[in-house]
């Protein structure tokens, strides 16, 4: 009763609040995730991207509902469905450009947010777990574009899933039923877009929105890293225990990712109205064609995002083995005259031989999609790749400086080279840039450990 | 669950376990898990292809005494571009001369029935029957006019290259030869794709 008293003596507002509090911890949770989540005091330009991927994603979800309410997931009305969405729906040419401009944004911010991560060490101890949750969205991002993509059913949408889907009949002895499995008909049929749609819509989406929570979690209980790589979480103020190079992250980030937020909002705009096509890249040409399983477009090629991993799967031919092979061997070497334990040695050893065996007795389409996969999957692995005793690219040495370079050229080749159609010379050039891009990884253990480093600094600059 | 709960719990302060709860515990788990395994089956199962799809894959008969020489006629059966090739002396003087060049010449690997695993691919030398699908990556190559060089089959996505019997050139990225489905002829003019057993 005493209580009640006190209580009645506040605002109103507060009541309300106080009232929740009692059985949901609002307050506490704004204050852990906002109010009193303190953020190193140095992020820069390339933090944007994570607030940025957020809108994104409710960007896609939002214009996703609303084009749920017109499209039709069946294979003679599909097409026409779309156009019905982009002709006579009051808007719907906004609401579906908004998706599909979305959808390329969506991997441009992520490739970004990605690639400030291999900047400044995002990915080293202690953050392992938020890494690899990133690592699953990005690979429920792939997921969700792959099966939204068909949902148009145009020519590439059809011709681009029947190539991806076929990958999996690559797998020796189930490949072939695996791949009926996974379409529900002997080719892509109506069965198909009717699984993708569900898959699309429901399955993946909500995967995806548990993954963005668990990665906020493991980000919150590490505390975000910085260009620095210094963890501010060392350096404590006695009085308040907050970090000293730390501010919260509201409003000072807040307001920082809102600024980021509108001219994000300005160039995605320009995209929208002016090129949502841009070129073929976001919206591809032959996607303008309704589907025809009997006839196969002149040159079919992924969506700009999917060609880095599409080039390493045409790269892989019968004359490029015999090269695998050597770098196989070499990393095995590497591992046995240098590791410590008597296991991995053995180890390093047996997996070496298995592979170089496979390289000559499966077919070189087998490894072509193994490596497609490893391309993606050996992201996960990173934080256990990387021996350099600093996280940040600033105290780096020239080593990984050059090494990051040369990846991400490669990637760009790659990616180039993937809308392209094959001709020996391409196929040769992605090639390299093929076993650029896996060195980069391999071989991390030992240039990182071996690069000239700079001292870090004791606080963030 | 409240009694795995109990169990650890009472372990965990010294007492001795309950071996009878224990094992009721655990029984009760891998009953659980067997029921679930059991459950998460019709969701599996049901991704598989339908009884309508099924019948939809059903045999095609086609009529062929239209057919020119040297034109190439395509007909849908299971959804799949099954092409027939009326095939011109020249066309089948070429696969010889492609031989050398081919990855799998005699058609070692198992991708045609008994009945076509001979030189031309075929049981009538003259009428080519594959299924017009690359077996690199499902894509639907193209026939190029005999006045092209080595002329034959070019798959549009990733070039792979096969002679007038379907047979892959080597060094390409399709690995095996196009595939031939089980057919059989009807009469002289009329050939039924998908099925080989007359009167069946």
């Amino acid at each position: 009763m005493a209580n009640e008293t006190t209580a009645a003596s506040k605002p109103k507002a507060q009541q309300l609040l106080d009232w929740i509090d009692a059985r949901f911890p609002l307050t506490v949770l704004w204050k852990q995730h906002a109010a009193e989540y303190y953020a190193p005091k140095n992020f820069n330009f390339w933090y944007y991207f994570g607030s940025l991927a957020l809108l994104v994603l409710v960007n896609q979800i939002v214009t996703g509902i609303f084009l749920t309410m017109n499209y039709k997931p069946d294979a003679n009305l599909a097409f026409a469905s779309v156009e019905y969405i982009m002709r006579e729906v009051p808007w719907g040419w906004l609401i579906r450009y908004m998706h599909s401009t979305g959808a390329s944004a969506f991997f441009i911010v992520v490739y970004l947010h990605m690639f400030r991560g291999l900047m400044y060490g995002s990915y080293r101890k202690p953050r392992e777990l938020t890494w690899i949750f990133g690592v699953l969205i990005f690979l429920c991002l792939m997921a969700e574009a792959f099966f939204g993509y068909l949902l148009p059913w145009g020519q590439m949408s059809y011709w681009g899933a029947q190539v991806i889907v076929n990958l999996f009949g690559a797998i020796p002895v189930i490949g072939e039923d695996l791949a009926i499995w996974i379409r529900g008909d002997y080719v892509v049929s109506d069965v198909t877009l009717n699984r993708f749609f569900a898959l699309h819509v429901i399955a993946i989406p909500l995967v995806l929105l548990g993954l963005v929570v668990a990665h906020l979690i493991a980000l919150h209980e590490t505390g975000s890293n910085n260009p620095d790589g210094v963890e501010i979480k060392k350096n404590l103020d006695p009085k308040t225990g907050h970090p000293v190079d730390g501010i919260p992250f509201h409003p000072y980030y807040t307001v920082k990712d809102i600024f980021g937020v509108t001219v994000f909002l300005l160039v995605f705009s320009v995209i929208t109205f002016f090129a949502p096509e841009m070129g073929g890249y976001f919206l591809e040409y032959n996607n303008f064609i309704p589907a025809d399983p009997l006839k196969t477009p002149e040159h079919i090629a992924p969506v700009w995002y999917f060609t880095p991993f599409y080039s390493i799967l045409r790269a892989t031919t019968e004359n490029v083995m015999w090269v695998l092979a050597l770098f196989v061997a070499l990393i095995a070497a590497l591992t046995f005259f240098t590791a410590k334990s008597q296991k991995a040695r053995i180890s390093a050893v047996v997996v070496a031989a298995v592979l170089i065996v496979g390289f000559f007795t499966l077919e070189a389409k087998v490894w072509g999609v193994v490596l497609m996969g490893v391309s993606v999957m050996i992201f996960f692995v990173l934080p256990w790749l990387d021996r350099s005793p600093v996280k940040s690219i600033r105290y780096k040495g020239p080593i990984y400086k050059i090494a990051l370079t040369l990846f991400v050229i490669s990637f760009f080749i790659l990616g180039y080279l993937g809308v392209l159609s094959p001709t020996p010379g391409r196929t040769l050039v992605s090639q390299i840039c093929m076993f650029v891009y896996f060195s980069f990884f391999l071989l991390m253990p030992w240039y990182s450990a071996m690069d000239r480093t700079k001292p870090e600094p004791e606080r963030v600059k | 669950m409240s009694n795995a709960h109990d169990a650890t719990l009472d372990s965990g302060l010294g007492e001795p376990t309950d071996k009878t709860r224990r094992n009721l515990l655990v029984a009760t788990c891998a009953a659980g898990g067997a029921a679930t395994a059991a459950a998460v089956w019709p969701f599996v199962a049901s991704l598989a292809p339908s009884e309508r799809t099924k019948a939809a894959g059903a045999p095609v008969e086609v009529d062929i005494s239209k057919l020119e020489p040297g034109q190439l006629q395509v007909v849908e059966w299971r959804g799949k571009p099954v092409w027939i090739l009326r095939r011109t002396q020249e066309m089948l003087a070429s696969l010889k001369q492609a031989e050398p060049k081919l990855a799998d010449p005699q058609s070692e690997k198992p991708n045609q029935p008994e009945y076509a695993k001979n030189e031309s691919r075929s049981i009538k030398d003259e009428y080519l029957v594959v299924v017009g699908i690359c077996t690199h990556l499902g894509c639907s190559p193209t026939k190029l006019s005999e006045a092209q060089e080595g002329a034959g089959f070019l798959c549009p996505c990733h070039g792979s290259r096969f002679d007038y019997a379907g047979r892959v050139f080597a060094n390409m990225p399709a690995p095996d030869n196009l595939i031939v489905p089980p057919h059989q002829y009807l009469s002289d003019t009329r050939l039924l794709i998908g099925e080989d057993t007359k009167g069946a």
